[in-house]
């Protein structure tokens, strides 16, 4: 199996540092040219022209816009914690990337006569001799956004601004409670599939069998996850962390320059990772029309599923005006938790009686 | 050496460096932060150690969910910087009680046998149907009824919360 270095072969290795280049890569454009997106998308909705003078047609506004705040002052208020203050913006950053280590953005590729799976994470099998998934990818993905909640808490406190401590509480408060939510919605698609590896699910869903539509169970499902995670990162109609009217800019108040930009990064990396998510659990991932015949069809199709659920971010937050912050917690308490669960029984008393899904009903 | 030994050691050095930060950071916060790091360290060794359920579950229960409530209580409690305080007793105690317990770990690493492994879990069984399937299978038939006990005490444990912060109210 050609050359090895520490026992593993050295196509691995290339594969990996390949992939993750590409994914970081793809991320990093991507949140850049969100923010362009979303001010030119939202222009149009309300019928203006939205950014148009840097470049043509303003297409080079996201470099102009990053320029701008790389030169700004940074400030680090007096009164600070200091250490978590710089701190902050990173732990709020991080989680946002590595989430793309588990998800699988195509289906295993040939590259020089080597299965290539278009996943991060996996582990070389040196029996099988080739990489295999981890049977874990659910739960990372829970893990890792139960971790973002500590960069938004910590620069609300160790801005000691009153605007940010309120912002940061509001923020965990909401991150918290929708994280249950957003847990339990995916809980039908494991009683389906009866696994918590990505790539499984996403092959339960191959040949347009999404779960989106293929079970009423796990459609009501789809759409309490993709609510519950528009609270979680915080988007519009649930966007209270920062609700300009109210509390200036939220738990990033205090933050300047580079630093505030990392929190605009990290509000728009969580956007496309949940996204990702979204994509994986309940659209079929990388799945499409003639994907089986053209592996090389299904990074494209992934993508351009996650542009669409982002356009649909951007639809909701150009049509939908915020919450109030009662009327959320209610909303996330008394309706989707709840929701949730009653799908999560008539996914078991269902699955009892022999109805899974329509695929499985009629045998398409 | 291979590649798993030099990992090993990489994070086996970050996890004594930051539980280290916890006992000797000044701001609570930043310990708390450090003890956070020595969490993920230890969710590491559980992935290295083929448990990857145990990993995900270290992250999601202490890293996740026990840590952001000691942030918060540091937080709301409002407990500032501990400064120049003298510990002479307590620091001698402490010394002391962690002199022995590394003596027995010393002890146990050096003078223990690794047993084999006991009952009907092999690893080519965890290999053909997963860590999650055989935890969970285990978990609702063989040990229902403490899986039970502990739902109704985390129940009760809930409600005493809601009916404490409920009585300040009026």
């Amino acid at each position: 199996m050609g050359i090895e270095i520490l026992g593993l072969p050295l196509y691995y290795y290339i594969a990996m540092v390949a992939k993750v280049l590409i994914a970081f890569v793809f991320v990093l454009l991507t949140v850049a040219y969100a923010t362009y997106a979303e001010r030119k998308i939202i222009g149009f909705m309300q019928v203006r022209i939205g950014p148009n003078r840097t470049g043509p047609m303003g297409l080079l506004q996201p470099i102009a816009d990053g320029l701008k705040l790389f030169f700004k002052e940074e400030i680090i208020p007096a009164d600070s914690s200091k250490f978590a203050f710089l701190i902050a913006p990173l732990i709020a950053l991080i989680p946002a990337f590595i989430t793309f280590a588990v998800i699988p953005f195509g289906d295993t590729i040939k590259i020089f006569g080597y299965d290539v799976p278009l996943q991060i994470v996996g582990y070389y099998d040196s029996g099988v001799g080739k990489v295999v998934d981890m049977n874990i990818g659910v739960l990372y993905v829970l893990a890792m956004s139960s971790l973002g909640v500590y960069g938004i808490v910590l620069a609300g406190w160790a801005s000691n601004s009153k605007y940010s401590l309120i912002g940061g509480l509001r923020s965990s408060a909401q991150m918290i409670s929708y994280e249950l939510a957003a847990g339990l919605a995916i809980v039908p698609v494991f009683m389906l599939v009866g696994s918590l590896s990505l790539q499984e699910i996403i092959h339960a869903q191959v040949g347009m069998r999404w779960f989106i539509w293929n079970s009423p169970m796990t459609f009501i499902a789809g759409m309490i996850f993709y609510v519950a995670t528009l609270a979680e990162v915080n988007r519009t109609p649930f966007d209270l962390p920062e609700a300009e009217t109210e509390l200036v800019s939220g738990f990033c108040t205090e933050y300047s320059s580079m630093k505030y930009a990392m929190f605009f990064m990290a509000e728009y990396a969580n956007m496309v990772t949940v996204s990702a998510v979204m994509v994986t659990l309940f659209l079929g991932g990388w799945d499409g029309p003639f994907v089986g015949s053209l592996p090389w069809l299904s990074p494209l199709y992934f993508i351009a599923k996650v542009y669409f659920l982002m356009f649909m971010a951007m639809w909701i937050r150009a049509t939908v005006p915020r919450y109030r912050y009662d009327q959320l917690m209610a909303i996330g308490w008394k309706v989707m938790l709840p929701s949730a669960l009653v799908v999560i029984v008539i996914t078991a008393v269902a699955g009892y009686f022999g109805f899974y899904t329509f695929s499985g009903l009629f045998g398409y | 050496m291979d590649i798993s030994s030099v990992f090993f050691a990489l994070v086996a050095i970050v996890a004594v460096v930051s539980a280290l930060l916890v006992v000797t950071c000044k701001n609570p916060i930043n310990s708390a932060l450090a003890l956070v790091l020595t969490f993920f360290c230890l969710a590491t060794f559980y992935a290295m150690l083929n448990a990857p359920f145990m990993a995900a579950i270290q992250i999601i229960v202490y890293a996740g969910a026990i840590m952001v409530l000691v942030i918060f209580t540091i937080m709301l409690l409002n407990i500032r910087v501990d400064e120049n305080k003298k510990h002479s007793h307590q620091l001698a105690l402490g010394s002391v009680i962690g002199i022995i317990v590394l003596m027995m770990t010393g002890l146990v690493l050096t003078r223990g046998k690794v047993s084999q492994p006991v009952g009907d879990i092999t690893n080519e069984l965890i290999n053909s149907q997963g860590h999650t399937e055989l935890i969970g299978k285990v978990m609702f038939t063989d040990f229902l009824l403490p899986f039970e006990v502990t739902s109704i005490l985390l129940l009760v444990a809930i409600v005493g919360a809601v009916i404490l912060a409920k009585r300040k109210l009026s």
